[in-house]
């Protein structure tokens, strides 16, 4: 093969553009010249790159060419031209427009939807003045020889005093913890409540402004309280309060602040702040752990840092204070760092999280479905307007005749691109509203995570998308046509390649029907494991039962209430509801006194086993019933006799066995079968069972044989009134919330659906287009192979043979992708899981080939029945 | 006033092109450049030169006829107007005043 012994064509051109008239023949001469002495001495590759520097490098002052007034009239005029002949063409191809208009504005309303979900998540917390300076201090906890580290939002009290008294560039620091809360009781008035407890330079840091009271004193004595306007007005009337007490338990807190209420899309969320000073009484007397390094559970330490800190002594300081405190434990590495605001609603998944997190991850899958929707209304708009070339590019060599220059026929396509993008935006803006009370509702978490509010801002960012989108779909054509040589398309159409770029336009179908298939594929198998995941073998029944909170009330004494309802058939209690995602853990040890591990735990009585029907291995219920602080018993799972090497095989053995738990010795009196106490996805570790008689932070289950299962609620609703009236029963059956608990996988699944359906739908009113233009196109072929005897079946087939072979192409990389990815990345992620069957993996493939197969069917049976004679006869 | 000044550049081009007379084009004026002084003369340098040259009245130009060589382009002509004669001139006559101020012996000596 001859290479190509002339400078890029694209260089040239470049050149070209923006030289000015005047300069541009002689530096053309220029650079070729020297092009011609570059392929002699250093061949024709290096010559080639030398020239496109060359032209870059002429881009100078001097050279360019100035715009001109005029070009810009001309522009403007031909602009008014351009949108009249559009909008004429708009309405003249109805089915055209129809398809583009409803296919972009479908998917631009979930653009719409990814953009406003965004847009809130990346403005969190930006109502802080100081929103640039503020970080957190994170903590890396490594247990040694045990679990993986994790990273938690939060961090100790000493490693907030550390910093401020030994770091020089620290402007104001605080420090919080989580887990206020109780009733609070003013006059006869008593409402829960609860919030954070907080340090005096609290309102230097954050930006929430004081109605009343003074920011820099309000949280600085024991026992003061701010409340937000709303908790206010909850618990007085008014929100004109300072001085006033309030009471929870037994203590007197004095109101020294009033705020406004929170910002929705703040991450920090309370309803009241109690003085730090406080916890420093007060829990400082239940934990003496409290000013320790290792005490890392519920504290927060946040910081304001100058303008112009040097991050890297910073660091080195961090890393010194790190390295000196953790000499001194042996078991455990505490490795706190700082992160900055805006990392903390939208970043890396931390645990302890003190409020909502999105990882950034979640924002990309979403933008990436969104990006798809629209690129395959994209791909319908380019494949359309291409294919009615025919049509069109009379129209376009006229145009060119008239004097049209290249850039013209562009701008004229590029217009009705944007204009049929913006009739979109309206109705996408429609759908959006739609749309966005459907998403809110579709979890609490969401609703609790964003307002989708509208902003000036974010009509800037829907009118952008619209302008890029319709530019994106018009581009090709606009390309296409403007490409088009006058002279073939004036003067003889027959010649004129109608099916030129055939294979483009089939790949662009391609791709969608692939998306498509990969989303629908992914809502099947999705939806199977979902379903599996709720109907999955627990180790335990949890049919009919009702799990209620205690909220407080003596387990004893509700016991008691309920057992009186003629449904309720048996009651026990527990100190947490297992299956659902939360765990209590424990520090256990056996025998040799250095191997000590975290051990789940769960308090039950001696009712637990049997309601929720677990299996004994060995041994037997709790027999005892001691008093508090007097356990001796302890059922354990087969899983410790595991990791502690009791007996592994012989769960008799291990009976009678003691375990040290908190310190105290605990005698195995029962080995149950394993169950999972923690939800599926998580392997099944070790868990023991420990008695307790009543347990006012947690649960009773009730089981309860019943056919009206909303009137047996109703009916405990009644019964709960007459213990406690402040608080409202919160009870629901174990089968709703083990579906709650899944709940984020529904969420999913609902999502992907959702693309899928709006996927599906773009993709086939996009073939449907191509297959009418095509049977229209060919309408005269037809009719003569008819003429010439073709049977109706063979024309059928004929016409619908090219289509069907591209859906079978896309099913072909489809269904393997979907099933690699699930299989090697997603179902991982799931300890336990269903196996994916056949059926999931082609239900949606046959589901869209049905559908498909019905258009295409429909448009050339009616191409093929239709009369000869008048097609031949019109012509 | 800035432009009445050479710089050592514009100076060197603006002999160049009196050197070459008739055939004063660009890459001729590279070529000649890079063979006298013995060191590259880019043409970016060298164009951009040649149209401040222009600018300021020193040099003239115009477009020579076509030729099938450099892909049809014409090449542009540069000839020095009398302004730029003057210039050259008033250069040399700066140098020779300042060479003649040297004792020959000291020179020797450097």
């Amino acid at each position: 093969m001859k290479q190509p012994t002339s400078p890029p064509r694209w260089a040239q051109r470049l050149l070209g553009w923006y030289c000015k008239p005047e300069l541009l023949e002689d530096l053309q001469g220029d650079l070729q010249e020297y092009f011609e002495r570059n392929i002699r001495s250093k061949g024709v590759v290096r010559a080639r790159l030398i020239y496109i520097v060359d032209v870059f490098k002429f881009f100078r002052f001097y050279t360019i060419r100035k715009p001109q007034f005029i070009d810009l009239l001309i522009q403007w005029i031909m602009i008014r031209s351009y949108v009249k002949t559009s909008s004429r063409n708009i309405v003249r191809n109805k089915l055209f427009s129809a398809i583009n208009i409803i296919g972009l504005s479908v998917s631009m309303s979930v653009a719409l939807l990814v953009i406003a979900f965004v847009s809130d998540l990346v403005s969190y917390d930006d109502f802080h003045a100081n929103k640039e300076r503020i970080y957190r201090l994170n903590t890396l906890y490594e247990s040694i020889g045990e679990q993986k580290p994790i990273t938690l939002a939060s961090t100790s009290v000493k490693a907030g005093r550390k910093i401020q008294d030994g770091f020089a560039n620290v402007d104001e620091l605080v420090w919080m913890r989580n887990g206020f809360g109780g009733d609070a009781h003013v006059g006869d008035n008593v409402i829960p409540t609860g919030g954070l407890w907080a340090s005096e330079k609290f309102f230097s840091i954050f930006t929430f402004p004081l109605l009343q009271g003074n920011p820099a004193t309000a949280l600085k004595e024991p026992y003061s309280v701010v409340l937000t306007e709303t908790s206010a007005t909850k618990l007085f009337g008014t929100t004109d309060v300072l001085g006033k007490n309030v009471k929870f338990d037994t203590i007197n807190y004095v109101v020294t602040g009033v705020m406004k209420d929170v910002p929705k899309l703040s991450h920090l969320r309370f309803e009241l702040l109690v003085s730090f000073s406080t916890a420093e009484i007060l829990v400082a007397k239940t934990d003496p752990n409290f000013n320790e390094w290792h005490s890392v559970w519920s504290n927060y330490v946040y910081m304001l840092l100058p303008e112009k800190v040097d991050m890297q002594t910073f660091q080195t300081n961090l890393n010194a204070l790190n390295a000196e405190e953790n000499k001194k434990d042996n078991h455990a590495k505490f490795t706190i760092s700082l992160q900055s605001l805006r990392d903390v609603s939208l970043g890396a998944h931390l645990s302890n999280e003190i409020g909502p997190k999105v990882t950034p991850l979640v924002v990309w899958i979403m933008i990436g479905m969104a990006g798809v929707i629209v690129l395959s209304a994209c791909f319908n708009y380019t494949n359309l307007s291409v294919a009615r070339s025919l049509k069109r590019s009379r129209e376009v060599g006229v145009r060119k005749l008239m004097g049209a220059v290249k850039g013209q026929v562009m701008g004229q396509f590029i217009t009705e691109s944007i204009i049929i993008s913006l009739l979109a935006l309206a109705f996408s803006f429609l759908l959006f509203l739609f749309l966005r009370k459907q998403f809110l509702s579709l979890a609490s978490f969401l609703d609790n995570l964003v307002s989708l509010e509208l902003t000036t801002s974010l009509g800037v960012y829907f009118l952008t998308m619209a302008l890029a989108v319709g530019f994106l779909a018009g581009l090709l054509p606009a390309l296409f046509f403007s490409r088009i040589n006058v002279l073939q398309a004036i003067k003889n159409l027959a010649t004129f390649k109608v099916f030129r770029h055939v294979t483009f336009r089939k790949a662009l179908i391609v791709v969608q029907y692939t998306l498509s298939l990969i989303f629908i594929t992914t809502t099947v198998i999705g939806y199977r494991q979902y379903r599996s995941m709720l109907s999955f073998d627990l180790g335990f029944k949890t049919e009919n039962i009702v799990n209620m909170k205690l909220r407080g009330n003596s387990a004893i004494a509700v016991t008691k209430v309920m057992s009186e309802l003629p449904e309720v058939v048996d009651i026990s209690k527990s100190l947490m509801v297992t299956s659902l995602g939360s765990m209590h853990g424990t520090q256990v040890k056996y025998k040799n006194s250095d191997d000590s591990a975290m051990v789940y735990l769960n308090k039950v009585d001696d009712h637990y086993l049997n309601i929720h029907e677990h299996k004994l291995v060995a041994g037997k219920n709790f027999t005892l019933k001691p008093k508090p602080g007097e356990e001796s018993e302890v059922i354990v799972n087969e899983q410790v006799l595991k990791r502690f090497d009791i007996a592994p095989q012989n769960p008799e053995a291990a009976l009678g066995e003691q375990l040290i738990v908190d310190k105290k010795k605990l005698t195995i009196v029962g080995v149950l079968k394993d169950f999972h106490y923690g939800t599926v996805e998580h392997e099944i570790s070790p868990v023991i069972l420990q008695y307790t008689e009543d347990e006012p932070g947690g649960y009773i289950n009730v089981k309860v044989a019943s056919k009206d299962l909303p009137a047996t609620l109703a009916a405990m609703e009644t019964a709960w009134k007459k213990i406690d009236k402040v608080h409202p029963m919160e009870a629901s059956f174990y089968d709703d919330q083990i579906e709650q608990a899944y709940s984020q996988f529904s969420v999913m699944v609902k999502v992907i659906g959702f693309v899928a359906f709006l996927a599906i739908c773009i993709a086939s009113m996009g073939m449907f287009g191509m297959v009418v233009f095509t049977t229209e196109t060919r309408l005269r072929e037809i009719s003569i192979r008819k003429v010439l005897g073709a049977s109706e079946r063979t024309l059928v087939y004929l016409l619908s043979k090219g289509f069907a072979l591209l859906l079978l192409l896309a099913a072909c990389i489809a269904l393997p992708l979907t099933y690699i990815f699930f299989d090697q990345v997603v179902l991982r992620q799931f300890a336990y899981h269903a196996s994916m069957g056949v059926v999931d993996i082609f239900l949606g493939a046959c589901l869209i080939g049905a559908l498909a197969l019905i258009m295409i069917g429909s448009q050339t049976i009616r191409t093929a029945r239709s009369n000869p004679a008048d097609v031949l006869k019109s012509e | 006033m800035k432009g009445t000044n050479l710089g050592e550049f514009e100076e060197l081009v603006l002999l160049t092109i009196a050197a070459l007379v008739n055939d004063a084009y660009s890459v001729a004026i590279c070529d000649e450049l890079e063979k006298v002084s013995g060191r590259s003369a880019k043409l970016g340098v060298v164009h951009a030169v040649l149209n401040r040259l222009e600018e300021k009245g020193l040099v003239k130009s115009k477009l020579g006829e076509a030729t099938s060589m450099r892909g049809g382009k014409r090449k542009r002509y540069y000839a020095i107007t009398a302004a730029g004669k003057a210039a050259l001139i008033r250069a040399k006559d700066v140098r020779d005043q300042l060479w003649s101020m040297i004792p020959g012996l000291s020179l020797k000596c450097i």
